[in-house]
């Protein structure tokens, strides 16, 4: 896979890059619910940084927080420097927002809802002709421009919602699950929209429930759990947190299987499937050495398959969920 | 930018976006609009003969009665145009967009203001059109000055304010917006059981008190005064003080609301 690895702690010079948004121990209930239990957060300015969780994890929350919908019961939080309960006008200027659900008037057509957006931004009469049209085009909506955005397909809406949030060019953008509900066509023309803003210099902050989206996108992810980041770091460094790399031997004669799981120490036994799964990063030499192992101790397996762990396992193990069956190597 | 233009401008970039809305859906301000326009017709045609015998001793024709109803039909027209208006904004909160609003670096009140002006001026405008169709059956004014027609104006355009503050306000708080329409019924009935149909002195004496001490009737009377010519004495006052009440009870009340943090 091609994943763009940027340098996003440290800089050539040995300075860290200024954070574009910060937080520490982040708080926040509704009545007896916890719903955020002090997050930590710094996401580098120019970066794509993604809150991965299951529904009810706090993602929403935490960015309603930092765009300051809502506040914090406890902890701070800093976006584009200014402090989110201190200076939210400051916050303000410098964010834009696409929230979960469309913030498109829908009554209104798609030009207009762009032109409401430049008179907020108060730019001048042609300059928010402009942009509109501009953003319009970027966006493959010009065509229904003239249209009530009540009357926009799921993508539409999306597209058009996200034209609205960039009038005002942003530095910095929050995007809470901003393909959620979409079909594959659309999710994959809104990745390359998130990628095309990210060559423009701007700090992303997204949430999404789907690991794949954070794996194509993010320089860095924290996982949300429950009002906790369980595991925050590279997709990589996130995937060597689980060692959940192995190599799995089946067998069809169950005699066969049983002699080789007595000669194998250290490995786990799936009686039912009989197969074993030997723990391995999936390295050339380790394959090697295994095989080594296998030809010298006489086992012949029917199968051998190499399971190299991805987000799903590191997701899984951290998150708690209890839909995915007991993994073998923890 | 200082403050105050930039609160001008973000309200008048919001009153647009609201007149918009009510020039794309003028259904719901024109079904408004009906029920006063009906109430008129009824109240004339229908029920005109026995409410002018009613009042004039015995001696009053239609004409009067038409001249004694049409001050309180357009204080209706008023009370009917706010209901859209806290249905309108009951609807505008639950769309995402409020909460873009929130998140950008524009007059926080901006939002409420743009109502507001918006649904005064779809106040005035509905008065215009509901009193277009009593001079179309017959309402004259009797000798009233240029200065009284100003007057008459003001007074329906600070009802106007006041009554829209209570339907922003009851807009906020209503889950939906068939809730914020319910809500605001009151603003319809309270015309109803004031002095608008009939004096206050023909009401069972129990009564008197409910169609005496509420904001409608002062208003009402005062209106009568400035066209007609009848006495105003203290309720010319009194309509300005309840709607200076009703606007800072209302301004408060809705940006109290407002600024509270979303669900």
């Amino acid at each position: 896979m091609s994943f763009p690895v940027m340098p996003t702690s440290s800089r050539t010079d040995g300075h860290p890059a200024p954070a574009a948004v910060s937080a520490a121990g982040l708080r926040k209930s509704y009545g007896d619910k916890t719903v955020l239990d002090g997050i930590d957060l710094r996401i580098p300015a120019g970066s794509v940084f993604a809150l991965l969780g299951p529904n009810g994890a706090g993602k929403t929350t935490t960015v309603q927080i930092l765009s300051t919908l809502i506040a914090a019961d406890g902890g701070q939080a800093q976006v584009a420097g200014h402090d989110v309960a201190t200076s939210p006008e400051g916050v303000r200027a410098a964010i834009g927002v696409t929230g979960q659900f469309s913030a498109v008037d829908g009554l209104i057509t798609g030009e207009e809802n762009m032109l409401l957006m430049a008179d907020l931004h108060h730019l001048s009469r042609s300059e928010g002709r402009r942009t509109a049209t501009e953003l319009l085009e970027r966006f493959d909506l010009s065509e229904v421009a003239k249209k009530p955005a009540s009357t926009y397909s799921g993508g539409m809406k999306r597209r058009l919602d996200i034209a609205m949030t960039l009038v005002g060019d942003p530095r910095i953008i929050f995007l809470d699950e901003p393909t959620t509900g979409l079909d594959p066509r659309s999710r994959h023309t809104m990745w390359q929209i998130i990628r095309e803003l990210v060559s423009d210099g701007v700090t992303v902050f997204l949430t999404t429930q789907y690991l794949e989206e954070a794996d194509q996108l993010a320089d860095r992810i924290a996982v949300l759990d429950d009002g906790r980041i369980a595991a925050e770091g590279t997709a990589e460094e996130l995937k060597r947190l689980i060692p959940g790399g192995h190599v799995r031997l089946r067998f069809a004669d169950p005699a066969a299987y049983r002699s080789a799981a007595l000669a194998l120490r250290g490995v786990s036994r799936d009686d039912k499937a009989l197969a074993l799964q030997i723990p391995s990063d999936g390295t050339q030499r380790e394959l090697r050495s295994l095989l080594d192992r296998l030809d010298s101790a006489g086992i012949e397996a029917d199968e051998l398959t190499v399971h190299t762990p991805d987000l799903d396992d590191v997701f899984f193990a951290l998150t708690g969920s209890t839909d995915q069956p007991e993994e073998a190597v923890r | 930018m200082s403050s105050l233009s930039l609160a001008v401008r973000d309200s008048s970039t919001m009153l647009r976006r609201n007149l918009l809305h009510a020039r794309r859906y003028p259904s719901l301000t024109l079904n408004l609009l009906l029920t006063p326009i009906v109430l008129l017709l009824l109240f004339v045609y229908i029920f005109g003969d026995v409410m002018s015998a009613g009042m004039g001793g015995g001696g009053a024709d239609r004409s009067e009665y038409i001249a004694y109803v049409v001050p309180g039909i357009l204080m209706m027209t008023i009370g009917g145009a706010v209901v859209g208006t806290a249905v309108s904004v009951s609807n505008d909160m639950t769309e995402g967009i409020i909460a873009r609003f929130r998140t950008m670096a524009i007059h926080r009140g901006s939002v409420l203001i743009g109502h507001v002006v918006g649904s005064v001026l779809q106040s005035v405008a509905g008065v215009v059109l509901v009193g277009a169709v009593a001079v179309a059956i017959g309402f004259r004014s009797t000798g009233a000055t240029a200065l009284e027609w100003l007057a008459a104006f003001g007074l329906m355009a600070l009802v106007a304010l006041a009554l829209t503050w209570i339907a922003v306000g009851m807009g906020l708080v209503s889950p939906n917006a068939e809730a914020a329409g319910n809500n605001a019924m009151p603003l319809i009935v309270l015309p109803l059981i004031s002095s608008a149909f009939v004096p206050v002195d023909a009401m069972p004496g129990w009564f008197q008190p409910i169609a005496e001490y509420q904001p409608f009737t002062p208003a009402i009377e005062t209106l009568r005064g400035l066209l007609l010519g009848s006495e105003i004495g203290n309720n010319g006052w009194l309509a300005v003080a309840w709607c200076l009440a009703l606007t800072a009870l209302g301004y408060f009340w809705s940006k109290t609301v407002f600024d509270r943090d979303p669900k």
